[in-house]
This record gives structure tokens, sequence and C-alpha cells, in this order.
């Protein structure tokens, strides 16, 4: 169920450079159902910035009914949330959107998990969950450059993780492709969340791969009922268009019109 | 006796909140989060003869205290809102005002015909105002003859009583209201968006896939009380009005202004309880004025 829940910050850190990790407590935390899911926060108790930001969980302690979130802080309404300290109350509504499918990934089997930049949080607490069930996560994350790469150390926790950056300051030279290319395919299932074009390279690689796309798209009101963040979908699809939000924000692979 | 009740032609309001047409959806989502029955009445999404699938993305960008969008009147048609949208709404306990748009006026005639037989429709918005699409919607709503035309056009039609939405984005708006009176128009529902642009910082372009969009929020509500204010000096039929209601006090100055009932925008996607929050508050706000049916406050500004 949705609901608006006033979240306590239980820490926050600058985790790498403008992007930063903050921990929440609050009931909201035991309606999330599947990594992936994002929230829609109220930065400031006034107009100015008026509208909520979609922000993706990172992962989640149900036990201590507390998550975390990771974002870049870059705009008004994010730089205002980077200054927010310990015991700020912050107005979420949440948990939005249907995550990435677990059941897709069988126990012993191989999932690939695709990130670029600010996609790369949602993929943590995925990684945690397969992992758990016994599935073989292999982490391949890209950044711009070193300074902007952040849980390595987690990732490589659960499981392979090859760090990517564009002007080769840490980890792989290039994009993410250029280390999925020397993987190959012997996997059973990809996850992927980033920016657009990333997100199209990804699919156009893996085509009659087994996959599912988290999207991106300029939000207003986070719950469907706004139709600012629709997506065409591709031919074949049995409806016409989808809403990023609420239908979303993870698809199926060749389901949205890239 | 309920302080809050309000009566308009075709609608009995138990109190004078709803929420505006394209803020809402055709209200599922919201309905998921509180009981629908609680609010005054419902302004529906405009339905278009055919679905349509509306503008390119990005559809929205934040301004200051504001925000533009041109969603393009994305809808799922005429026998989609019949079939689906409004048999779902039949549980709830409130009339439904059904804005209708269209590229002709034959267009605007059909849906009218045929939405207002709906049961639960109990008002119609004629929407002549809607500055994103490139056919239809404002142009009818910038020529007085036109606008009162189309009035004319769909009264002949519709069961319902019919209101019509007007755009801000005219040089005298006292020249539409009154045209859409003479053209037999029950109520009059202002104000619409407000044509504005908002720039890339990089690119210089304009952020929003269709150039422009409509402002609303707190941004415009100087705007449209000011509308009001002036339409309902020179008008003798009910206007519900709108433009950046936030909070329960805004909803005081536009029935100060003159309106007899506001819709609420683009505040329900900063907080999706506004609604149901400024109908619990109206009692207390009411206390606090001295006032004991909120009737006593509509065109309060016109009488010092």
């Amino acid at each position: 169920m949705i609901i608006q829940d006033q979240m306590t910050v239980i820490a926050q850190s600058r985790i790498a450079e403008n992007i930063f990790e903050m921990q929440l407590a609050g009931k909201l935390v035991g309606d999330i159902t599947s990594p992936g899911q994002f929230v829609h926060i109220r930065t400031a108790d006034s107009f100015e910035p008026l509208l909520r930001r979609p922000i993706s969980i990172a992962s989640v302690d149900k036990e201590a009914g507390q998550m975390t979130i990771i974002y870049r802080a870059e705009g008004r309404g994010t730089t205002i949330l980077s200054e927010k300290r310990d015991g700020d109350v912050v107005d979420v509504l949440g948990p939005l959107g249907n995550g990435f499918p677990l059941e897709e990934t069988e126990s012993g089997e191989t999932a690939i998990l695709i990130g670029g930049g600010i996609g790369v949080p949602p993929l943590y607490e995925l990684s945690k969950q397969l992992t758990a069930k016994g599935v073989k996560c292999i982490h391949v994350l890209g950044f711009q450059s070193s300074d902007v790469v952040f849980y390595e150390d987690e990732f490589k926790a659960l499981g392979d993780t090859h760090i990517v950056t564009v002007d080769g300051s840490q980890g792989t030279k290039g994009f993410v492709t250029t280390v999925l290319a020397e993987l190959g395919d012997n996997f059973s299932t990809y996850y992927s969340c980033g920016p657009m074009p990333m997100l199209d390279a990804v699919q156009r690689l893996y085509v009659g791969k087994k996959g599912f796309l988290s999207f991106e798209q300029r939000m207003g009101c986070g719950i469907g009922a706004c139709f600012a963040c629709v997506c065409q979908t591709t031919e074949g699809t049995t409806k016409p268009y989808v809403k990023v939000c609420s239908d979303g924000p993870v698809f199926p692979a060749g389901m949205v019109a890239i | 006796m309920n302080r809050l009740a309000v009566e308009l032609p075709g609608l009995q309001l138990k109190n004078p909140i709803m929420p505006a047409s394209g803020c809402f959806g055709f209200g599922k989502e919201y309905g998921n989060l509180y009981d629908l029955s609680v609010l005054g009445a419902i302004m529906i999404k405009a339905t278009t003869l055919e679905m349509r699938l509306g503008n390119p993305t990005p559809r929205v960008a934040e301004t200051a205290s504001g925000m533009l969008n041109a969603i393009g009147l994305q809808n799922p048609g005429l026998q989609g809102v019949l079939e689906e949208e409004l048999p779902w709404l039949k549980q709830f306990d409130v009339p439904i005002i059904a804005n209708v748009a269209g590229t002709e006026t034959e267009d605007y005639v059909e849906v009218a015909k045929a939405v207002s037989a709906a049961p639960n429709v109990k008002a119609l918005e004629l929407n002549i105002s809607c500055p994103n699409v490139k056919c239809g919607g404002i142009t009818f709503g910038t020529d007085p003859e036109i606008a009162k035309e189309l009035t004319k056009a769909v009264k002949a039609v519709s069961q319902v009583p019919v209101y019509v939405k007007l755009s801000p984005n005219v040089t005298d708006i006292t020249a539409i209201a009154k045209a859409v009176e003479a053209g037999g128009a029950d109520g009059i529902t202002m104000i619409n968006t407000l044509v504005g642009m908002r720039l890339d910082q990089k690119t210089g372009r304009p952020i929003i896939a269709n150039g422009t969009g409509g402002l609303s929020g707190p941004a415009v509500k100087p705007v449209a009380i000011r509308m009001v204010y002036e339409v309902s000096k020179v008008v003798n039929i009910p206007i519900i009005g709108m433009g950046g209601i936030s909070e329960t006090a805004d909803v005081i100055d536009f029935l100060s202004a003159g309106a007899s009932a506001v819709a609420v925008g683009t505040a329900n996607f900063v907080n999706p309880f506004i609604c149901p929050t400024i109908i619990e508050e109206l009692p207390a706000k009411l206390d606090e004025l001295g006032i004991k049916h909120i009737s006593e406050l509509i065109g309060r500004s016109h009488r010092l």
C-alpha cells in the first residue's frame, strides 16, 4: 500500500562526489515489496521546490524498519535533501512502482546486474535478495569517473563486480557494454538500471535473452495520475503506452520503445 | 446544517472542494489512497472522441513555485471512459464533472451528448482552453464568438448543465465569459493554465518536448484570483475557481474573489491527500473567520 510517511533521518553521508547515502526510518518500510521500487520525497515544506523527487530504494532492513536511499545532489531539491541532518523528518510518499522480478531467476542460475551512475543503487537490494535465494550475481557498474564510483565493496561482497569508467580512471575504460561483450551470454537473466542510452545498448547486445530494465522519466505525481512519465511501447505489446511510475519503473526488455 | 454544502447547477456539493481535471486521472490512483466520496465532486480527465496518446516526453518541467505541463490530452477516448472509467467511479457517492475536449465542434457535440447521458455525470466542463494541443482546445477559447457558438452547440445536446473552462491566455477574459454566458453556459470554471516555457541551461532549448507548456501551481494564483474577481463582476452564472490552490487559506481567497466552489490541481501531485485535508480543515477556518456557512464568503471582495 502507498502511504505518506513522515520518516526520520537516521544517518546521512557523502559516499562519492555529490553522491549521498541516507538512512530513513518509518512505517513505510513495511510496505516495500520488491527491489527496484522507489519513493517520492518532498524535500522542503514550502513551494520551493514544489514537486516531489523520485528516488530509488537502495536497501531495506524490514526488521529495523529502515531503508537506505542513494541519490545525486544535482538540483535544488536533492541539494536540500543532502543538507538534512540526523533526526530531521522527511515527507516520503511510497513505496511506489513495481520492482525487479526475483522469481524470473532460479536458485543456482546466474544473473547479470548492469547499472549506470545513479541507476546503480536499486541493484544493490536486488543483488542482496537474489544472492540470498541462491542466485549467482555478476555486477557490471558503469560510472563517469572514479570520483563518482560508490558501493564497489558492497557489491563485491555479494559477487563478481566489474567497475567501468568512461574516462578509465577506475576499472575498465569505456562503457558497461565493453565488459558485457567479454563476459559472454552464459547467464539466465539480466537486470539493468541506468540512463536510457545504456539501457538501449544493453538490450541490443542481449537480443533474445531474458532481461528487465528500470526506466527513468521526469515525473509529476508518481502514482500514475498525471500522465507525465508515459513511454510508448513497442509493436506487439498489448498496451499502446506505459506509465513509468505506476506500471514500471521496471519493464521486461523489449517492451518500452527507446 | 452542513456548513460546507454548496448547490450549483446540476451539482449538490457536500463541500466546495474538487480535484481539477487533468490532475486526478479518472480517480483510480487517488481512490487507492482515500475514500473519494469525501470530495465535493470530481473533474475527470479530458475525454476526446478517439483515444489520444498525448505529446512526446518530457511533458513536465518544474518552475519557481509551479510547474509546466504539456501532456496533450492523453485519454482512453469516449468509449473507454463510458465503459471503464465512469462505471468504476459509480461506487463512490460523488458527482462527476466530465471534461469534454475535441478538435472540431462535431467532436465536442458527440462526446458531450454521450458522456452527459452517463448516470453519475452531473455536469460537463467544456475544455476550450487546453494550451497543449495543436488543433481545437484553446482556439475555441480565445475568440468570444467561436466560444459562444460552441457553447450553444453543446448545450443543445447535453443532458446535464454545461460549465465552460476558460483560458487565461487572452487579453480580456470577461469578453469570453460574457460570450459563453450568452451561449447558454450554466457556469464557468477558471482558470486553465498559462502558457509558459522553460529552457535547459546547458542546451538553451525548451525542456518540454512540446516547446511550451501550461503553467500551474502557487505561482499562478494571483492571476487566477484577479480573473475570478473580474469575471464574477460581469456574469450571473456561478464560477468554480482554480489556479494554484494549495492550502485551505487559498480556498477562502477564491470564494472571496467570487467563486462558488473551487478545484485543486497541481497540489494533488505535491500532497495526494490535499483535497481531504482541506475539507477537514475548512470548518475550523470558518470558525476563525466567524462565519457560519461557507456560502457567506462568496464574492466578499465585491462588497467592500
